[in-house]
Order: C-alpha cells, then sequence, then structure tokens
C-alpha cells in the first residue's frame, strides 16, 4: 500500500453523475472493487468504490452520493488497490471508524502487514467442527443453547428488546472466565446509534476488558458504505488475533439489520434487479462472507466466534434478514416480547432459540455428565407446560387434572428461577443444571423419563 | 492471448477472444483465475470467473486452454474432497496451506500415487465403449473398474498387470491403422449426461437407515427426492444421515453454499464411522464436495454438475450410487447472481426463467439404468437436493420447480423442528410415488408390510383431526376410543417416527428391525382397541407395562433386539387372549 500510494493517480473525466453513480473515462490500472477518493470542487472528500470496469468506461459507486459533484473541477482519485487493514499486536485497545482511521485519538497502527478485509476462505478440509463450552454465565444459554468456540450463534432480537444488555452481558462474563487463556474481544458497530456504541466501550471499560479488545465504530450518522466495510474490517481484526497472535476471539456484530439496509440501499442506486423485500438476490451469499469467517482451524491455537445482533423487523423470524441468516448461522437466539412483558430478564425464547453446536459442547470433560439428561427433559417439560396454557386459556384451567396443573405451575417456575437472572448475576454451568433439578424435584420422580437412573439418584434433590 | 475489457463481479468481458469455443475453460487476469466462457461475440467472450475477481484491472491477460470443463475421473477419487472446480482440497491443503489462495490450479486425480492394476481382456480381444478392461482396487469397499472411454472402440494390442499412476498407459487399442494409448483416467464434460443402454423403472428400496423414509416414504434406487425445509429444521443432519448410512455401493456429498463447520462436521465424523453392513470406514465409499457459502458463487453451479458426472460414471461401473446436493436453493441463488449479472430477463423472484430446465438437467441424470458395455450390468444413481425456502414459504419459484420434477417428497416442519422431534418430515405432507412399486421389495420383509404402513398413516391422519377438536373441548372431553387413538399415535410418534441422530443404535435401522418396531405398536393398538371396547378405560392402558416396555424399544441393541420384539409380541397376544377370556 506504501509503494503503491506513490503513484495515486487522478481523472477529471468524469462523463456522468447521475444518483449515487459517477461514470468516468476508463484510466489505465483502476482495479475492480477498490476505493477510490472523489474530490468536489469544494475540495470535499468523498468515499467511492469501483463497480465495474470497462475499457472505456469504469463506473464508481459514491458513498454519500453525487449531490454537488460538478463535471468539470470534480476529480476521482485512484491508488491501484483494495481496502486493507494494517494489523500488528498494537490493534489491541484500540477504536477505529468503518474505514479503519483511529478515532480514540491515538497514532495510527503501524504495521508492514495489510490484508485485505475480505478475507480468504478457509480450506473446508482444514477446519475442525467446534467443540469448546463457552461459559456465559446465563441460565437460558449455558444450560439449553451452549455457545461453542468456533461458532456463529446470533441473537434474534427486535426493537425495544435488551439485545445490548444481554451481549455486554455475555462480553463481560465470558472474558472473565477465559481470563487465563489468550482471549480477545472485536466489536462492530454497525449503523447504531452514538449511545449504543458508547453502552459497549464503557461496558468494556469498567470491566478492564478494553486492553484486550479492538473496536469499530460506524455509527447512525457515518457513511452507509462504511457499513459494509466496519464488519469486514472487524472480522479481517479478528482473524489475524486469532490465527497468526493464537488467540480465542468473541467477535459481536451489531446491527446486522443496518448492514442489510445499507446493501439494499446501495443495490437499488446501482439499479439492480431486487429480491424479496427489496434486498439483493446475492445477499445470503454477502452475509455468508461474513458468518463464515468464523471457525476453528486445525493446528492452530485461536478460534473465532462470532455473535451477530439484528433486530427482526417487526418481531418478524421470517424477514429476509433473519432468514437468511438463520440459514447460514449455527442456531440462534431468539429474543421473546412476551417473555419481556413478564418482566423476565433474559427474554430469551428457549423454543425458537437453537444451537447446534451443543452437542459436541457439552457432557463429561465439558459441562457435566447429566448435561445433555438434564437438557432434553428441561425442554420436554417447559413444552409440556406451555401446551397445557395454551389450553386452559380456552377451557379454563379448572377443567385440567392435578398433574397437569403441576406442570402449568412448573412451566412459569421455569420462566422465574430457571431463565430468569439479573444482568450482573453469573451462574455457573453447574449452578444452572442444578436449578433444573431443583425443577425437576417438584415431578414424579417416574415422569423423569428422559434422565438416566443413575443421574436421578446423583442429582435429584431428595426431598 | 485475449485482454480484458470488463469487469463487473464475476463476469468479466474479454477482447481479442477470436477461435474460442463456448465453455472452453480460460485464465483470467494476471492472478491467472479460473473461468469459463459461456458466451461470444465477434471477437469478445463472456466469461464467468470461478474465483474472487477483486483488484482485476482492464487489460489484464485472458488465455484460453482449448478445452471445455471436464470432469476428471480415475482411481483417488473416492474419500477426496474437491471444492466447486474439482481441485482436491486434501492436496491443496497439503501445498499451500489452510486458506484457499486465488489462482492455484490443484489436480484432482493424485498423479503420481501408483494403483494396482488388473487387466480382465487380453491382448487381441475386440472391445468398445464402456467394456470394462481392469480393475484397481480403490478403497476397501470401491473396485475401480477401467472402461473404455465412451466413443472408443478397436482391437487390445498390449495390456499391462502391475503397479501404474494414472499418467502411465495400461492398454493399447489398435483400430483401422490407427493407435490409442489408454490410461487409467478420462474425462467428461461436466454438463453432459453420460450415456447408458437403457433406462429401468425404480423398484428396489434404496435402504436409507431413517425410518420415516424406508417405511413410510420409501425412496428406489435411481429415484429423486427432493427435502424442502426452513431454517433449524434438520435439512442437513438428514442429509448427513443419508449419505452416512444408505445401503449404496457409493456416496457422493455435495455441499453446496452451506456451511463450513458443518462440512467439518461431515467429514470429522466420517472419518470415524463405519458402514453397518460392511463394518468398514464409510470414508471408503463417500466422495465429497464441499463449495462452502464463501467459496465464490460461480463454482456453486458447476459443483454441482461435477457431483452428478462422478455419480455417473460410478453407475455406469455397476454400481448404486446415492448423491446428496445441499442446497439447490444456493445453486438456483448461483444462477440467479450470474443471470443478473448477464442482464438476462428475469422470471419469477428474479430467478431465470430457465431455472426450471437447468433444475430438471440435474434431477433427469438420475436414474436406473443398464450400462453401456460388456460385460452386461446395471447400475443407479439416485439423486436427492435439499431446498432451502426463504421464511419457509414452500410457495417460492425453487421449492415449486423442483416439486414438478421429483418423485418423492420429504417435507421437513419448522412445528416439529420446535417441538424438537427429529426427524422433522412432516407425516400428512410428505409423499413417495415409489411407493406402490417398493411394495413388493417390502414384502419379502414381511407380507404385512402394506397393511401395517396403512394402518400408520391411517392412525396418524384421524390424530390431526381429533387434536384440532382437544384444542377446543379439551383431552378429557373425548371418547374413550378417540383418547386411544391419540395415545397410539403419541406412541407412533415418540416411539417410532423420533430417531436420534447422535445414538449410536436408533441412529440406524434396518429394514426387518423398521418393520417390527412399527409392527409391534400397530398390535398394542389392536389388543388395547379390544381392551377398550369391553369396558377398559385409557388411562389403564396408558399405564401398561407393556406401554413402557415398548417405549424402550428403540435403545435395545440389534442382538437382543429379535427377542426383546418375540416377548413382547407374545404378551401382547397373551394380554388380548385374557381379554377376550375376561370379557
Amino acid at each position: 500500500m506504501e509503494a503503491s500510494q506513490l503513484f495515486t493517480r487522478q481523472t477529471k473525466a468524469i462523463a456522468v453523475a447521475r444518483r449515487s453513480l459517477l461514470i468516468i473515462e476508463s484510466i489505465p490500472g483502476i482495479r475492480y472493487d477498490e476505493i477510490v477518493d472523489v474530490q468536489l470542487g469544494s475540495g470535499e472528500l468523498r468515499t467511492g468504490q469501483v463497480i465495474e470496469v470497462g475499457k472505456v468506461m469504469t463506473v464508481v459507486q459514491v458513498f454519500g452520493g453525487v449531490s454537488e459533484v460538478d463535471l468539470l473541477r470534480s476529480k476521482v482519485i485512484y491508488k491501484g488497490e483494495t481496502l486493507k487493514l494494517p494489523v500488528s499486536p498494537d490493534i489491541l485497545g484500540r477504536i477505529f471508524d468503518g474505514s479503519g482511521y483511529p478515532i480514540d485519538g491515538g497514532p495510527p497502527v503501524v504495521s508492514d502487514s495489510y490484508l485485505d478485509i475480505n478475507g480468504i476462505p478457509a480450506n473446508p478440509a482444514s477446519r475442525i467442527p467446534p467443540a469448546e463450552f463457552i461459559e456465559t454465565g446465563i441460565s437460558a444459554m449455558d444450560g439449553l443453547n451452549v455457545l461453542v468456540r468456533g461458532q456463529k450463534l446470533p441473537i434474534f432480537s427486535g426493537s425495544g428488546l435488551p439485545h445490548n444488555k444481554i451481549a455486554a452481558q455475555i462480553l463481560r462474563q465470558a472474558s472473565l472466565k477465559a481470563k487465563s487463556e489468550e482471549f480477545a474481544i472485536v466489536f462492530g458497530a454497525i449503523g447504531v446509534s452514538y449511545d449504543d456504541a458508547n453502552y459497549f466501550i464503557e461496558n468494556l471499560e469498567t470491566t478492564g476488558a478494553l486492553s484486550r479488545a479492538v473496536a469499530f465504530i460506524n455509527t447512525a450518522s457515518s457513511p452507509v458504505i462504511e457499513r459494509l466495510s466496519t464488519p469486514r474490517l472487524a472480522l479481517t481484526a479478528a482473524e489475524y488475533l486469532a490465527w497468526e497472535r493464537d488467540m480465542h476471539v468473541l467477535v459481536i456484530l451489531t446491527d446486522i439489520t443496518n448492514y442489510c439496509d445499507a446493501l439494499r440501499e446501495l443495490a437499488a442506486m446501482r439499479g439492480e434487479i431486487p429480491s424479496r423485500r427489496g434486498y439483493p438476490g446475492y445477499m445470503y451469499t454477502d452475509l455468508a462472507s461474513l458468518y463464515e469467517r468464523a471457525g476453528r482451524i486445525e493446528g492452530r491455537e485461536g478460534s473465532v466466534t462470532i455473535m451477530p445482533i439484528l433486530t427482526m423487523p417487526d418481531d418478524d423470524i421470517t424477514h429476509p434478514i433473519a432468514d437468511l441468516t438463520g440459514y447460514i448461522t449455527e442456531g440462534q437466539i431468539v429474543l421473546s416480547r412476551a417473555l419481556e412483558r413478564k418482566r423476565i430478564y433474559p427474554p430469551i425464547d428457549v423454543f425458537l432459540s437453537l444451537s447446534r453446536m451443543m452437542k459436541e459442547g457439552i457432557g463429561e470433560g465439558n459441562t457435566r455428565e447429566d448435561h445433555n439428561n438434564v437438557f432434553m427433559q428441561s425442554y420436554a417439560v417447559y413444552a409440556e407446560g406451555n401446551y397445557l396454557r395454551e389450553i386452559s386459556t380456552v377451557i379454563g384451567s379448572e377443567a385440567l387434572s392435578e398433574r397437569d396443573k403441576t406442570y402449568l405451575r412448573i412451566a412459569d417456575r421455569f420462566e422465574q428461577e430457571f431463565i430468569s437472572q439479573s444482568e450482573t448475576e453469573r451462574r455457573s454451568v453447574e449452578e444452572t443444571l442444578n436449578i433444573a433439578w431443583k425443577l425437576f424435584s417438584a415431578l414424579p420422580v417416574e415422569d423423569l423419563k428422559l434422565i438416566q437412573q443413575e443421574y436421578i439418584d446423583r442429582y435429584l434433590p431428595k426431598r | 492471448m485475449g485482454k480484458i475489457w470488463r469487469i463487473s463481479g464475476p463476469v468479466v468481458i474479454a477482447e481479442d477472444m477470436r477461435g474460442s469455443q463456448v465453455y472452453e475453460v480460460v485464465d483470467v487476469g494476471d492472478a491467472r483465475l479460473s473461468g469459463e466462457i459461456i458466451g461470444l461475440e465477434s471477437d469478445k467472450a463472456v466469461i464467468q470467473v470461478y474465483e474472487d475477481t477483486g483488484g482485476l484491472r482492464v487489460g489484464e491477460p485472458v488465455a484460453g486452454t482449448g478445452e471445455i470443463f471436464t470432469v476428471e475421473l480415475g482411481p483417488g477419487m473416492v474419500g477426496n474432497i474437491y471444492d466447486g472446480v474439482q481441485r482436491s482440497l486434501v492436496t491443496m491443503k497439503e501445498e499451500i496451506g489452510d486458506f484457499i489462495a486465488r489462482g492455484t490450479r490443484i489436480p484432482a486425480l493424485d498423479p503420481d500415487k501408483k494403483w494396482s492394476f488388473t487387466p480382465t481382456v487380453k491382448a487381441g480381444d475386440k472391445v468398445s465403449e464402456g467394456d470394462i478392461i481392469g480393475t484397481v482396487p480403490e478403497t476397501g469397499l470401491i473396485e475401480h473398474k477401467i472402461m473404455v472411454p465412451i466413443g472408443m472402440e478397436g482391437t487390445i494390442e498390449g495390456i499391462k498387470e502391475g503397479q501404474f499412476t494414472i499418467r502411465d498407459t495400461i492398454a493399447v487399442l489398435e483400430n483401422g491403422g490407427g493407435k490409442k494409448e489408454l490410461t487409467m483416467a478420462q474425462r467428461w464434460p461436466a454438463r453432459k449426461p453420460r450415456v447408458y443402454k437403457r433406462r429401468f423403472d425404480p423398484e428396489d428400496l434404496l435402504v436409507t437407515g431413517t425410518r420415516i423414509i424406508d417405511y413410510l416414504f420409501p425412496l428406489a434406487l435411481g429415484g429423486k427426492a427432493s427435502i424442502p425445509g426452513g431454517f433449524g429444521t434438520g435439512k442437513t443432519v438428514n442429509l448427513q444421515q443419508m449419505a452416512r448410512w444408505s445401503q449404496t455401493h457409493l456416496n457422493i456429498y455435495v455441499g453446496c453454499g452451506e456451511r463450513g463447520n458443518e462440512m467439518a462436521d461431515v467429514l470429522h465424523s466420517f472419518k470415524k464411522l463405519k458402514d453397518p453392513a460392511t463394518g468398514r470406514m464409510l470414508q471408503e465409499k463417500e466422495i465429497f464436495v464441499a463449495n462452502t457459502s464463501n467459496m465464490p458463487v460461480v463454482a456453486r453451479e458447476i459443483s454441482i454438475f461435477i457431483g452428478i458426472t462422478m455419480a455417473e460414471y460410478f453407475r455406469d461401473m455397476g454400481y448404486d450410487v446415492l448423491l446428496v446436493a445441499d442446497s439447490t436453493s444456493r445453486w438456483a441463488e448461483a444462477m440467479r447472481e450470474i443471470g443478473s449479472r448477464l442482464e438476462e430477463t428475469p422470471g419469477e423472484e428474479g430467478f431465470p426463467t430457465y431455472l426450471g430446465s437447468r433444475l430438471s438437467s440435474f434431477y433427469e441424470r438420475s436414474g436406473r439404468v443398464e450400462c453401456v458395455g460388456s460385460p452386461r450390468r446395471m447400475g443407479s444413481a439416485t439423486v436427492i437436493g435439499s431446498v432451502s425456502p426463504p421464511g419457509a414459504d414452500f410457495s417460492e419459484p425453487v421449492t415449486q420447480a423442483t416439486l414438478r420434477i421429483v418423485d418423492a417428497l420429504y417435507s421437513l416442519d419448522v412445528a416439529l423442528a420446535n417441538k424438537r422431534h427429529f426427524p422433522t418430515i412432516n407425516w400428512l405432507q410428505s409423499y413417495s410415488l415409489y411407493a406402490d412399486t417398493v411394495d413388493r421389495w417390502w414384502k419379502k420383509v414381511s407380507e404385512e408390510y402394506t397393511y401395517v404402513r396403512n394402518q400408520t398413516l391411517t392412525i396418524l391422519q384421524k390424530e390431526a383431526d381429533l387434536e384440532e377438536i382437544v384444542r377446543l373441548v379439551g383431552p378429557e372431553a373425548l371418547p374413550e376410543d378417540d383418547k386411544l387413538l391419540l395415545l397410539v399415535a403419541r406412541m407412533i410418534r415418540e416411539d417410532y417416527l423420533m430417531q436420534s441422530a447422535f445414538h449410536p443404535i436408533d441412529t440406524y435401522t434396518d429394514p426387518a428391525r423398521n418393520h417390527k418396531m412399527i409392527y409391534v405398536i400397530i398390535k398394542f393398538y389392536e389388543m388395547s382397541r379390544a381392551m377398550v371396547e369391553s369396558g377398559a378405560l385409557v388411562s389403564d392402558i396408558a399405564g401398561m407395562k407393556l406401554k413402557q416396555r415398548i417405549s424402550r424399544m428403540k435403545d435395545i441393541p440389534n442382538e437382543e433386539f429379535d427377542k426383546y420384539i418375540a416377548d413382547l409380541l407374545l404378551d401382547i397376544e397373551k394380554s388380548s387372549i385374557h381379554e377376550e377370556g375376561g370379557g
């Protein structure tokens, strides 16, 4: 990059300026996909991206639009390079914007190593399946929807639900336990409010985790195009720390909905044929190019774990953003407005939530031998209680048998005692499992069909 | 040698390309990215590039190879892992490391490995296309048959026995003065179906080991099936199960635009698991094609055709081959992306108008055939594709186009997934047109197959009707015989249809065991119905030890299973007699 800066070239030959596009006369050396500067007559600089190169004409998309661009004085400055991030261990503890420039008042990162922010796909034959348990201290996750290293597990939320609180709690608590190991946090804020971004930074500061974190902040007022580069910068930093510095990296990306809306906005400006709800047809592939950067690689110490956060428009899980994400990620943590209304924190809907990597991460050696049995039995009991709840709203709870009423009560207690916990409470996985056992003890022992007898003997509290 | 003229995403237009042919493979740019010509116009060629085009410049060179896109076929495929353009990922890992660098050339077959070749013909024999001229023990499970390439015939002038690489000449063919040297490897254009003598209707069961599929919605060898399902319904686990346990000679797993971690999981588990019939490692009968969702889109389009060409090649040796493709939706999306870059007129939801014909050109390559060449042999290629409908809405174009092509449908249900009922194959929406023909196969296992299957489907259908009523009046308000039906339907669901992919015994059920499991439940139903008719209460039947024993049958090891079932049936019999005597 430094070498190429010497050859920075520019052109004033702008033929067309329409919507957000500039069509310029082609100049040798300009690369497909590269990031260029557009200088207005006033001297103001805007960022643009080369979206098509031809022998005669080149199309540049200008972030921030083409208002005030004139065809006489404006010019396009290009470097002949695609966007790259300078990396070194010094990026830890730093805060950058969506173009990779420091915004914490510190000096630029000095490095001779520049990585393409699009990353390089890992060879599937080199990957190893994620299997190591990450203790988040949250029962609804550690008990029923386990997060493992190298997994990509999103939080599906809705406007006004406490997804930021939950994510911050995971950040604080997951990093606590892992302190002895090489652990790092990468935070990518995409189009969020200044307050939301600040909330995370402050959280990292108060726990002292900031020195082990890198943040890339694109707030709602920053350029829309940088919403696309922000997560890529964050993931490039994460990959560097994981594969070259042997660290276990947890990446939080919020809010993917803003990312997708930016993708749609830019696609529409290019006049592309829209797919569902106006989002581009390649959104699956585009999202996959982010999420797929999670994983573990054989023979390397580090790992990249990704927790993207998205707010489902109108709480609709079939909305393209949630839907396509769900097809790529290995499960999802879904927040429920119904639980939120009952003042249950964290309001995690355990039926819609799922961790596909769970099987490998639990049991003896990882968590505890009875974990899988407790997991299945908890689901069965809570599901039964919920089913009866639904029926009792029609026929009245008086029409239910004594056994059914017991299940109704257990479902309530499950929400209040198992799912619910405080924002600062950090439960060990043993504590989580023991709470489930406490609930089971209210049931006839022959109803615990999904648990092996030896675990019942060992863990069921004596009445 | 041409030059880049225009770049737009994965589509590159090159000039000075006179003399090129459509579907010719080209090297694009200084990085030598791999691409394929998809159209020609005077001296310009439209090229789809299989690798990321970021950073390319106008004027960089484009070189034609003179060859169209072919699949390399020969010893060394089984157990291998390929990317979307048939580069061996195993070799790539050894040679360039853990990440897929652009412009890397990796051969599909190891050119240096020596294979033991045994001829089955001798000098002076007349041979023609498809004839088997020798064999190579490729793995413990697959004997690779070396065939005369399609389009060749003549007299064997010489043939060798011994250790050879795929580059070595193993036989020389003489035909009217001309001589042809044969090696163990051959090539075939990926998009062109391989030839066969005659096609037959599929009529033998493809044993998958998944109970609901084998018994209720059977798939036949040479058939074509689809598994649509929303996210979280376990499409991938279902396909993995089929690729693991299906009783075929060879399975091909095409991961098309799916998760890298899941692919890793498949690869790792296949290294550890054993084939139930032979006890050999599963890896010895599997080929993987892995184009994960972050790998280039265009390679996704060709990866499916690479998979099916390999399947046909092994079919031609006389084997039963299963190909699973996960997911055909990602494949269709790749076509949509390329179509839109080419500024084609879009069809429904932006998909190209040829979506349906392209899908059928893939599925139609399945089938049970008499292979070309001697000795006479039958082979089959069965195809199962998953579909990922957006929002689990089956009315979308890919699902609908697929439904018009396939003969068996395994419809995955989000509601079942939320109840943690796996596999989530919905018994009311799924179907198989092979049920009638495979019937004959099942009759060899049990004469009562048709009766038991119909009973099971009827009970499940009635349950769905009764559920509606229960939601209005509660379960207690039903008459006893309806309560019994609900009880038995629940047994069918929980003790039979639910099957754990992660339980060592439950993960695979052979047909005999499969039949016995459901037979016992139906017998239990007959017995208890008689009891209810003579005044017994369903709540008492629900508490019977017999019922508990039935619920444990899933975990009974295969060695003890026959005895366990025999005892159960005997006790059911006794209870019935007792009831008749007492009533």
